[in-house]
């Protein structure tokens, strides 16, 4: 069971990058679930600096970007 | 276009050739790319009046057809400027993460760092969504609170869509004058800020957090992957800025077949000195991008309103906002908020009036 955690205040962006891990998880077959964590003292705990970014199992692997579902899905192969 | 058999592996075409020769064919299909976009431009203006007075047959010198042609023109003219800059800065940001920024901008003094926090402001990637988290990660480097706000002002105001839509409808010597004033403005106001003394007035919490950043995962790029990222944010920002594009021109192009010409000039004009100040004020609750108000700007300036006043009714639309106010409130205290805002303001209606004078 993968989290992907979702980080942003909520714009647009943060939207289309929950929708693209939402996709990279029924693409690559994996189990998971998307959290969107939009609270900015909780999005500063993951010590980024530029959102949206991504985690994986509270692990950031992407920040300041839009990766798309094939990308995320490499991520989580 | 699809292979009816898949047995081949070289059988699947420009994918399979972006692939293999992974830089050749980002060149080739940037020149190819850029082919397109010259026959294009060239074309644009005897494209448009073809369009307008011998396909649909319009009388010249009519209303309708001024409109109409300045609509059919501008619009193409417009998208394509648009496109060719934000390629090229897409590509030219990807040299300047906000991680990177950050180095060279902590521990610099005031003044010098003014200037360098503007500058960077323009070439950095920013969206007003992720400014509370880059201003934290600002202020926990070091970086001191009034050269975060230069770059906080800079990023948004001073931008390639503004300066290509000002380039290509009102003229070149205003684009350049609009990123030195506004330029200017970031300076002079996060100075002013770094003056008096308000980091008392930041959230006490902001102060607390540590690490901020520290998990920077852009690593180094290859070249192709920066190519990459120019198409993607062409996409991007075309996808969003395209339609405010077609709107603001449709706006203009009504104004620039159907006003008299210097009808505004008695309440937007040079004479009528309390013009810039009400510009400002009226531009604080609008929001909206560059591509929204320029094409705007230039009708009205067709019509009589005179430059100063029209620039510094963009500026107060693209740089003061009070959606911004409202993101910026999580990390600053109400009387820092404000006082930001009254200096910015202030530092435009000085800018409005000055290009009012030497125009």
């Amino acid at each position: 069971m993968v989290k992907i955690q979702v980080l942003g205040g909520g714009c647009a962006k943060c939207q289309t990058l929950a929708e693209n891990a939402e996709n990279a998880l029924s693409q690559a077959g994996v189990e998971g679930q998307v959290e969107k964590v939009t609270d900015i003292q909780e999005i500063m705990s993951y010590k980024v600096m530029s959102t949206p970014a991504l985690a994986i199992d509270g692990e950031v692997k992407v920040a300041g970007k839009v990766p798309s579902a094939d990308e995320i899905a490499e991520m989580l192969g | 276009m699809s292979e009816e058999t898949g047995n081949a592996p070289q059988s699947h075409g420009l994918a399979a050739i972006a692939r293999a020769h992974p830089l050749a064919s980002r060149i080739a299909l940037l020149v190819a790319a850029l082919g397109a976009w010259a026959v294009a431009y060239v074309g644009l203006l005897p494209m448009s009046e073809w369009l307008v007075y011998d396909l649909i047959g319009l009388a010249r010198e009519s209303h309708l057809s001024e409109s109409l042609a300045f609509f059919v023109f501008e619009v193409p003219k417009v998208l394509l400027l648009l496109a060719l800059v934000i390629y090229g800065v897409g590509v030219i940001r990807t040299f300047f993460t906000p991680e990177r920024t950050r180095r060279l901008l902590a521990g610099r003094r005031q003044v010098v760092g003014n200037v360098f926090a503007a500058g960077l402001g323009v070439v950095t990637p920013f969206c007003s969504c992720s400014a509370v988290p880059l201003f934290i990660g600002f202020v926990e480097a070091g970086v001191p609170l009034g050269v975060t706000l230069s770059f906080l002002i800079a990023a948004p105001m001073v931008n390639e869509v503004a300066a290509v839509l000002l380039f290509g409808m009102v003229g070149p010597k205003v684009a350049l004058t609009y990123i030195g004033l506004g330029l200017g403005v970031a300076i002079v106001s996060g100075w002013v800020i770094g003056r008096l003394k308000m980091e008392s007035h930041v959230e006490d919490w902001v102060w607390e957090v540590q690490g901020a950043g520290e998990n920077e995962v852009e690593g180094g790029m290859t070249l192709v992957e920066r190519l990459d990222a120019g198409w993607a944010s062409l996409k991007e920002i075309m996808k969003k800025v395209s339609l405010y594009v077609v709107i603001a021109v449709g706006v203009g192009a009504g104004i620039h077949g159907y006003v008299p010409d210097n009808w505004l000039a008695g309440i937007m004009g040079e004479a009528a000195w309390w013009s810039v100040p009400v510009a400002v004020v009226l531009g604080v609750p609008m929001y909206s991008n560059a591509a929204g108000v320029v094409p705007i700007i230039q009708a009205l300036t067709e019509k009589g309103a005179s430059l100063g006043t029209a620039l510094a009714f963009m500026m107060s639309v693209i740089a003061l906002s009070l959606p911004e106010a409202i993101i910026l409130r999580k990390v600053l205290k109400p009387r820092l908020i404000v006082t930001f805002m009254a200096i910015v303001a202030a530092g435009i209606v000085l800018v409005g009036y000055l290009f009012n004078a030497i125009w």
